[in-house]
C-alpha cells in the first residue's frame, strides 16, 4: 500500500512537472508579451527602459531558462503576481477556490444523489415510459450546450420574471438567503448538464447487478424488493458509480469555467478564462497548475476508493 | 469470407433499423445536414440573404421568406443559421474522424507492439487526459500563429481559423479511441487467425489492417459518432468565448455571442442556434446509443 502510494505521487508529481513546463510554452505563444503590454500602458516608454524591462524581465532568454526561474521560484513557494490585479497569485486564487467550491460543491452533491436516484428507477422500470422519460432528460442533459442554458435561465427567471439576480455574487448583508437567491440559476445549470452521464451510467451498473446470480438468491430466499434492492443491489451497483464520482472531485476546484462565466461566479474557473483571455500569464499558469495537481490527487483517491469498496481489487494488479 | 463478413453488418443494420428513436435520430441528422449544405440554394428560392448585411431590416419579423425573422444587421437568421451549421457541423465531423483516426494509429501501435512502445504510448494517453480541457483548448485556439512562422495573411484567413479548431479539438480529443483501440488490439493479436497469419509471414502493417482493425470497427464507429457530439459543444463554446470561428465566418456558437447581448430587446435570436446545437448533439448522441446497442450483440433490443 505504501509503495504503491509513494509510486503513484512520484507518477504524478513528474506528470505535473512536465505539464507545467507544457502549458508555461503554449500560454509563451500566446499573443503580445508582457513588455508590450506595458509599452501599450505607458506610451511613453523610451528604448533605453525598453531594452533594460526586457533584461530584468527576462523576455529574450530561450524558454528553458524562463521556464527555470520561474520553477525555482514557484518550488520556494513564490508563485509571482498577477499582471492585471497587481497583487500575489495566491491572495487571488484563495478567495476564488472558496467560491468554487460553495457552487461546485453544492451541483455535485445535488447531481450525484439525483443522478444514482433516477439511474436506480431507470433500472427498475427498464423498458417501461419511465425508463424512456429518464433517458430522454439524460440525453438532453449532455448534449444541451451548458452557456446557452445558462442564457436561457437568466432571460426568463431574471429579466422576465424578475425572481433572482442575473449573476454576480451575494453581497455579505445579504446573508443566507443572498447566497441561495445568488446559486440557484448556477447551480441548476450544472445539474442539468452533470446528472444526465452519471444516470446512464448508474443505470448500467444497476442492470448488470441486477442480472446478477446472488441477486436471484436473494429474491428466491423471499427477500422483500426494498431489502434485496438496498443490501444487494445498490451497494454493488455503486461501487463504480463511486469510483466515477472520485474522478470528477478533481473538477470541483477547477471550478465550472462557462457556468461561472455566464452568472459572474467569481470562482476558479472564471478566473482561469479571465486570466487567459486578459493576458495574465503568470496568473493563469498557477490556476493550471494548481487544477492539474487537484485532478491527479483526485484520481490517485478514485483509485484507493475503489479498492476500498472492493475488496477483489488489489492495488498492486491495477486493470490498467 | 466477403459473405459472411456482409450479413455481420445487414444483422446490425436489422438490429438499428427496428430501433425508432436512432432510427429517427438519424433521419433528423441527415436532414440538419443536408438543409445546411443546401443554404445557398435556399437562399436563392427564398430570395434572402444570411451572409450580406441589410440594415433597412434590421430584426424582420417571421414572414413567408424570413422563416426566423432576421438579425440585428438585417440577414435573414433561418439561413444564416444553415450557414453556421456548416461550420459546426463539419467540424464536428472532421474533427471527429481526425480524433478516432490519431487514436486508432496510437492505439493499435501501444496494443500490437506491446511493452515499452505500450508503457511509453499510455503514459502520453495518461498526460493528455489530465489536461484541464478547455483551459487549454482556450490557450491553443489563442495561440499566436505568427510567433510559430505563419505568414499574417495566412493567419487572418478565415480557413486558417477553421483548421486550427479542427486540429486543435482533434489533438485533445482522440484519448477515448486509443483505449478502445489498445484493448482491442491486445486482445486480438492472442486470437489463432492472427497467429496464423504471421506464421505465414504477413507483415506487422498487414495484420493490423486486415486482421485486427476490422474486428475492432464497431467501438470505434460508436466513439466516433459520440466524439461529434462533444465536438460540436466545445467548437460552439471556443466560439462563443470568442477564440473559435471569427467573423466574418460565422458558427452556431459565434452567433449567441451576438445574441447575448440583444437577450433583453430579442431573445428569439439567442435561442434559434442553441436550438440547433441542442437538436444535432442530441441526435448525435442518439444516433451514437443506437449504433452501440445494435453492435453489441449482448444489448437487449429495446
Amino acid at each position: 500500500m505504501g509503495r504503491f502510494l509513494l509510486g503513484r505521487i512520484t507518477g504524478a508529481g513528474i506528470v505535473l512537472l512536465l505539464k507545467s513546463f507544457v502549458i508555461f510554452a503554449l500560454i509563451g505563444l500566446m499573443p503580445g508579451d508582457p513588455l508590450d503590454l506595458m509599452m501599450n500602458a505607458n506610451p511613453e516608454t523610451t528604448p533605453e527602459q525598453m531594452a533594460h524591462l526586457r533584461a530584468m524581465y527576462g523576455v529574450d532568454l530561450p524558454i528553458t531558462q524562463r521556464y527555470w526561474t520561474w520553477l525555482v521560484a514557484a518550488l520556494q513557494g513564490d508563485f509571482g503576481y498577477s499582471r492585471i490585479q497587481h497583487r500575489p497569485v495566491l491572495d487571488i486564487i484563495i478567495p476564488a477556490l472558496g467560491n468554487t467550491l460553495i457552487l461546485t460543491g453544492a451541483a455535485f452533491v445535488l447531481s450525484t444523489t439525483l443522478a444514482v436516484t433516477l439511474g436506480t428507477i431507470a433500472a427498475l422500470k427498464r423498458g417501461t415510459w419511465i425508463d424512456r422519460i429518464i433517458n430522454l432528460f439524460a440525453f438532453a442533459g449532455i448534449s444541451v450546450p451548458s452557456f446557452w442554458l445558462g442564457l436561457l435561465m437568466i432571460y426568463l427567471f431574471a429579466v422576465r420574471l424578475g425572481w433572482l439576480p442575473a449573476g454576480g455574487m451575494p453581497r455579505p448583508e445579504q446573508g443566507f438567503g443572498g447566497m441561495l437567491a445568488h446559486l440557484v440559476m448556477p447551480v441548476m445549470t450544472l445539474v442539468i448538464v452533470e446528472t444526465g452521464g452519471l444516470a446512464r451510467y448508474a443505470r448500467a451498473a444497476m442492470i448488470e447487478v441486477l442480472s446478477q446470480d446472488y441477486i436471484r438468491t436473494a429474491r428466491a430466499k423471499g427477500l422483500t424488493d426494498r431489502r434485496m434492492l438496498v443490501r444487494h443491489a445498490l451497494r454493488n451497483a455503486l461501487i463504480p458509480v463511486l469510483t466515477l464520482v472520485a474522478l470528477q472531485l478533481g473538477g470541483l476546484f477547477s471550478g465550472a469555467a462557462l457556468t461561472e462565466a455566464m452568472f459572474a461566479w467569481r470562482g476558479m474557473g472564471r478566473l482561469i478564462l479571465e486570466a487567459i483571455l486578459g493576458n495574465d500569464y503568470n496568473l493563469a499558469l498557477v490556476c493550471l497548475m494548481f487544477v492539474t495537481a487537484t485532478i491527479l490527487i483526485a484520481n490517485i483517491c478514485a483509485d484507493i476508493a475503489y479498492t476500498w469498496l472492493d475488496p477483489r481489487i488489489s492495488l498492486g494488479k491495477r486493470r490498467r | 469470407m466477403t459473405e459472411a463478413s456482409v450479413s455481420v453488418w445487414q444483422l446490425r443494420w436489422r438490429r438499428l433499423a427496428r430501433d425508432r428513436v436512432a432510427l429517427g435520430a438519424l433521419s433528423v441528422l441527415v436532414l440538419l445536414y443536408g438543409l445546411c449544405f443546401s443554404a445557398a440554394w435556399i437562399e436563392v428560392w427564398l430570395d434572402v440573404t444570411g451572409v450580406d448585411t441589410d440594415l433597412m431590416s434590421r430584426f424582420d419579423p417571421i414572414d413567408a421568406r424570413h422563416w426566423l425573422g432576421s438579425d440585428e444587421a438585417g440577414r435573414d437568421e433561418f439561413t444564416r443559421i444553415l450557414r453556421g451549421g456548416q461550420i459546426s457541423l463539419s467540424i464536428g465531423l472532421f474533427a471527429a474522424i481526425g480524433s478516432s483516426f490519431v487514436g486508432t494509429v496510437i492505439g493499435a501501435t501501444a496494443g500490437y507492439f506491446r511493452g515499452r512502445v505500450d508503457m511509453v504510448l499510455m503514459r502520453f494517453t495518461d498526460f493528455m487526459l489530465a489536461m484541464p480541457a478547455l483551459p487549454v483548448l482556450i490557450i491553443l485556439a489563442a495561440i499566436d500563429l505568427t510567433k510559430l512562422g505563419f505568414s499574417q495573411d495566412f493567419v487572418r484567413s478565415g480557413a486558417a481559423g477553421y483548421w486550427r479548431i479542427v486540429l486543435i479539438v482533434t489533438l485533445l480529443g482522440w484519448t477515448t479511441v486509443a483505449r478502445l483501440v489498445r484493448a482491442a488490439t491486445l486482445s486480438l493479436v492472442e486470437r489463432e487467425f492472427v497467429l496464423a497469419a504471421r506464421a505465414q509471414g504477413a507483415s506487422s502493417l498487414r495484420i493490423l489492417w486486415v486482421h485486427v482493425l476490422p474486428n475492432a470497427v464497431t467501438p470505434i464507429i460508436v466513439a466516433t459518432t459520440l466524439r461529434m457530439g462533444s465536438v460540436i459543444l466545445t467548437e460552439s463554446a471556443l466560439s462563443f468565448l470568442g477564440v473559435g470561428i471569427q467573423p466574418p465566418s460565422t458558427s452556431w456558437g459565434s452567433m449567441l455571442t451576438n445574441a447575448q447581448e440583444l437577450m433583453a430587446s430579442n431573445p428569439l435570436l439567442a435561442v434559434y442556434p442553441g436550438a440547433a446545437i441542442l437538436m444535432a448533439v442530441i441526435a448525435i448522441n442518439f444516433v451514437g446509443d443506437g449504433l452501440q446497442s445494435a453492435f453489441d450483440p449482448r444489448a437487449d433490443p429495446h
